[in-house]
């Protein structure tokens, strides 16, 4: 029996999720079409995608290769002998009346990804991956049913381009735990360079399927009945579905007493704007797809060199990733979450900064509050960024000496990023130099001589009257250091003869 | 010379030397086409003026002293399933009718390179389903021996275009005996390669494990010139075999000393007309003579061959016709859409087209396909189907571990009279008995005429080798007909 998560609540909470991902192929699964989103409608097509009368598919290996490193990526057992399998339907986006996927030989099962929290809400949760399987993806149906003309569009563009699909154990326990772990896959995805992931676009759509198991007075436990919930568009909205979803099951049943069993499994969709579910229609029985061995396509195998060749060709995991960067900089979980999530570009950037300046830590504040800060302002990716990791390194260092404070150091930096110059000519530019200690003395002894009547308010006990002192040396060297002023004048001041 | 009654390599090196211009043979071939063809309806369409501009472009490039193709000039049939791009492509269903694909099948691409005339798209069973050709939405093809009689299918159109000499050679589909038995019942020569010896991209699909595209003609040496253009690994077909393709008619020349023959005595058994039998068993000595010998062999299962073959094509097929929906191309209703009847109108929409659009055989294969793949019914039916072609092919491998090739009838009986069977799909499937082995273990076969009843109706033989031994199963059916005549018997009306 899962554990419950939220004391507070008289029911535990179960979540699987079924995630469809595309996959970044330059071409389509089974023809050469590009596989590319927003092209005008009908235009990356040919007579395999089109489904014409006498096409035949072909594999495309990129597409395989590609779902098998995520396969590996998450944990997974990889198949060596896999084949494909029509799943016959009929529907107006789909072109050949089935859709080839994977039935009962998906090239990879059983494996695993964790869900962590950075800020701690919830403890890590290890959920398990029932299957991966590769498949085609169907075109897209346009309805317009404005005017009651009922007029359907469709655009197969989408047709035939890889689409990986992702099912997880019903393991999550909270609609947080979902979204955690939906972030934590699309960021694992992103990061094998498998897909963008941009639920926007579709290239990454899911389906939540979700349950309450109820202890009963009797120390049995109730569940309800599996609702799918459909139409969500974003994590956020996986969450909220989530959410309301769960109270609304737990005052189902409260009204109805209504179990797993009793009632066939429901598809709802999620309504974002009216932040509800509503019950979808059901389809007649529950559809047979009448799954047959693909004969127009040869299995598929692989050797155990070649997936054990897949496997030592893996990249670093997030995961590994924040682990690596919180040991190597000594940064806390939570910079390592932030640097991490904003992807390897980012990353790569910092630690070419935090080895330059020899300091994570320093390397990361600079990161979240100055870098991350102009990417999200500007809306543009790492690579965009204007400053070079040694440009910003430069900056640092130049504070580390003492040449400027932080503050001047971060406007500095900001005018870098505005001009695109380098820190050296910024800071020509602006006048700014080092200001010597000699240099810094004499400034200081020929103001407490100018100054007689402040050095004696000073004497009196007076000392803020120093400030005076101090705007008349910015004014003579705009880039002294107020505070090194104050406290060479006092000194001075203290050695002089008492009055 | 007359260009119609030169075998295809004859023909072929008329061109080539200049005793004939492709012209000539092309325009040989509409004339017959035109005289003979509103009697038979073998071809669903003729385009003159396009067949005589392929022809005048082989001329062209002869005249300019350019080398010429291997089939230069040579006027080939195709089955009505394979694409052509200049052409309808109807499979002779209304449900395709008037439908012309963008693109060539690879078989149409490779004559065309090889300098060949395509002269028409040939007559066939709807969708290639049916042994008679009288499933055709066009009207069945009548046999040119015969026109109260049946050609057989579903390559009706291709075996009766050859049998009358409306075109030298023509291209079939095989998918359970579709070359063999047309040919068979119309005294051609057909051929079914090995499953994946020509590529199937383009061949309209009706059960894709089994379909097989493959030549027909007057004899073994000319199917074996068509086969070398036609066959080879297409990267664009999975299933097509990545093997060299042989130089068949140069090795016809070897004797059949020291071939071991087999023979089946079960195919002897009831329900074998005695004249095909009588003409078999004199086949059998035939090949004797030349050289081979004879043993009886047995394939256990092959009496399921077509229980298996009617469970394994109605499923693929079922799918593979899912695609005529009326919603991107081919037939979709008139009717408005607009009734109770049905869950929506796009569901209304689907049932429409389709009743409308597929005759009544096709209707029959998806019903029986879509039951077979039921969830409940897989594994009795369809599952069990694919465990009895393990067998069968397990059989094939253990019978060619003893005998080089095997002989036998390709058909119980000679043709059969038009309407005779149509209303016994039962009778009709049996047809089918002799060839749909082949297709189900993969291998080649090829029939031939043997002999004739005495009211003058061919009979036919047929050798099945290994895959991949067409240039022995050609190298025996030539063999034979340089030992007998009955090839070189034309139709009266020819
Ligand atoms: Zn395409």
């Amino acid at each position: 029996m899962p554990e419950p998560t939220d004391n507070a609540a008289p029911y535990t909470t179960v979540i699987g999720l079924e995630v469809h991902v595309q996959l970044l192929t330059k071409t389509k699964l089974f023809c050469s079409c590009e596989n590319r989103f927003g092209a005008p409608p009908n235009t990356l097509t040919c007579p395999v995608c089109l489904g014409l009368p006498g096409s035949l598919p072909v594999m495309n290996r990129e597409a395989f290769r590609l779902a098998v490193r995520a396969a590996t990526a998450l944990d997974c057992t990889i198949a060596e002998f896999t084949k494909w399998d029509r799943k016959n339907y009929f529907y107006p986006d789909l072109p050949k009346g089935y859709q080839v996927s994977q039935f009962d030989l998906p090239f990879s099962e059983h494996g695993q990804l964790e869900a962590i929290d950075p800020k701690g809400a919830f403890e890590p949760r290890m959920v398990r991956i029932l299957r991966v399987h590769l498949e085609e993806d169907a075109g897209k149906s346009m309805h317009d049913e404005s005017a009651g003309t009922a007029d359907s569009r469709i655009d197969l563009n989408r047709t035939g381009t890889p689409l990986l699909e992702i099912v997880s154990e019903p393991d999550l326990r909270s609609p947080a735990e979902a979204r955690c772990w939906l972030g934590e896959l699309r960021l694992l995805l992103v990061y094998l360079g498998v897909s963008d992931c941009n639920m926007q676009e579709g290239s990454l759509r899911v389906d939540a399927n979700v349950n309450l198991h109820i202890p009963k007075a009797d120390g049995s436990l109730a569940k309800t009945p599996i609702v799918e919930i459909k139409n969500m568009n974003s994590f956020r909205s996986v969450e909220r579905a989530l959410t309301y979803e769960v109270v609304r099951q737990y005052e189902e049943w409260q009204a109805t007493g209504k179990e797993l069993g009793s009632a066939p499994k429901q598809t709802r969709g999620w309504d974002d704007a009216a932040g509800i579910t509503r019950g979808q229609r059901h389809k007649e029985e529950s559809s047979d797809y009448r799954y047959f061995p693909e004969p127009d396509l040869v299995p598929v195998t692989l050797t155990v060199d070649e997936i054990a060749a897949i496997r030592e060709g893996m990249p670093e995991s997030p995961r590994a990733l924040r682990k690596r960067l919180e040991e190597t900089w000594k940064i806390p979980a939570y910079d390592a979450d932030v640097l991490v999530g904003q992807g390897r570009a980012l990353v790569e950037y910092f630690e070419t900064l935090a080895r330059l300046v020899d300091d994570g830590k320093v390397a990361s504040n600079w990161m979240q509050q100055d870098v991350l800060r102009t990417l999200n302002e500007q809306g543009i990716a790492i690579d965009a960024f204007p400053v070079a990791a040694a440009g910003l390194a430069d900056v640092i260092g130049r504070v580390k000496k003492g040449d400027f404070d932080t503050s001047r150091g971060r406007e500095i930096f900001a005018e870098m990023i505005a001009s695109g110059r380098s820190a050296e000519e910024v800071v020509a530019a602006m006048g700014i130099a080092a200001v010597g200690d000699d240099e810094l003395m004499a400034l200081c002894r020929e103001l407490v001589e100018a100054n007689p009547k402040i050095v004696a308010d000073v004497q009196s006990g007076k000392q803020q009257a120093a400030g005076g002192l101090i705007g008349q040396a910015k004014k003579k060297n705009p880039n002294v250091n107020p505070g090194q002023v104050r406290g060479l004048c006092l000194k001075i001041i203290g050695e002089l003869p008492a009055p | 010379m007359q260009p119609l009654e030169l075998s295809a390599i004859d023909l072929v090196a008329a061109v080539a030397n200049g005793d004939l211009t492709a012209v000539e043979c092309t325009q040989a071939a509409l004339d017959r086409i035109a005289a003979l063809d509103p009697g038979t309806n073998a071809f669903l369409h003729v385009d003159q003026a396009s067949a005589l501009a392929a022809a005048e472009a082989v001329d062209a490039k002869r005249a300019a002293g350019k080398p010429l193709g291997p089939l230069a000039g040579l006027p080939v049939g195709v089955k009505d399933a394979l694409c052509t791009r200049d052409m309808p492509t109807t499979c002779a269903s209304k449900m395709l009718e008037g439908y012309q694909p963008p693109y060539d099948a690879d078989t149409v691409a490779r004559l065309r390179a090889a300098d060949a005339v395509i002269i028409g798209k040939t007559n066939m069973d709807e969708f290639a389903m049916g042994a008679s050709n009288e499933n055709s939405a066009f009207g069945p093809v009548r046999n040119p021996w015969d026109a109260t009689r049946a050609t057989g299918g579903s390559s009706g159109g291709s075996a009766a275009c050859v049998a009358a000499s409306m075109s030298t050679v023509s291209i079939g589909s095989d998918t359970g005996g579709s070359i063999r038995q047309p040919a068979g019942l119309c005294g051609v020569t057909g051929l079914k390669p090995t499953y994946g010896r020509v590529s199937r991209r383009g061949l309209v699909a009706f059960a894709s494990s089994l379909d097989q595209i493959g030549p027909m003609a007057h004899s073994a040496a000319d199917c074996g010139l068509v086969l070398e253009t036609i066959a080879g690994h297409d990267p664009l077909d999975s299933t097509s075999l990545d093997e060299m393709v042989p130089s068949y008619t140069q090795m016809l020349e070897e004797p059949l000393a020291g071939i071991r023959i087999g023979r089946v005595p079960a195919h002897f058994g009831e329900g074998l007309d005695p004249e095909v039998a009588a003409a078999v068993e004199e086949g059998f000595r035939v090949l004797e003579a030349a050289g081979a010998t004879i043993h009886d062999i047995d394939l256990p299962h092959a009496k399921y061959g077509v229980a298996t073959y009617y469970l394994i094509a109605p499923s693929e097929a079922s799918s593979n016709l899912a695609r005529y929906d009326g919603v991107h191309y081919g037939h979709r209703t008139s009717e408005p859409c607009r009734s109770d009847a049905f869950d929506s109108p796009l569901v209304e929409m689907y049932c429409r087209s389709r009743a409308e659009g597929f005759g009544p055989e096709v209707k029959r294969r998806i019903m029986l396909g879509t039951y077979a793949l039921s969830a409940g019914y897989y594994d009795a039916y369809y599952k069990r189907a694919l465990q009895v072609r393990r067998l069968i092919r397990q059989d094939y491998l253990d019978a060619f571990a003893k005998v080089d090739l095997i002989g036998g009838p390709v058909s119980a009986t000679p043709a059969f009279p038009l309407g005779e069977k149509t209303d016994d799909p039962l009778a009709m499937y049996l047809l089918d008995l002799y060839t749909v082995t082949t297709n189900l273990a993969g291998v080649c076969g090829i029939s031939f005429p043997c002999g004739f009843t005495g009211s003058g109706l061919p009979i036919g033989y047929q050798l099945q080798a290994p895959a991949l031994a067409e240039p022995l199963l050609l190298r025996a059916a030539d063999r034979f007909q340089r030992l007998t005549e009955w090839h070189r018997r034309r139709p009266p009306s020819a």
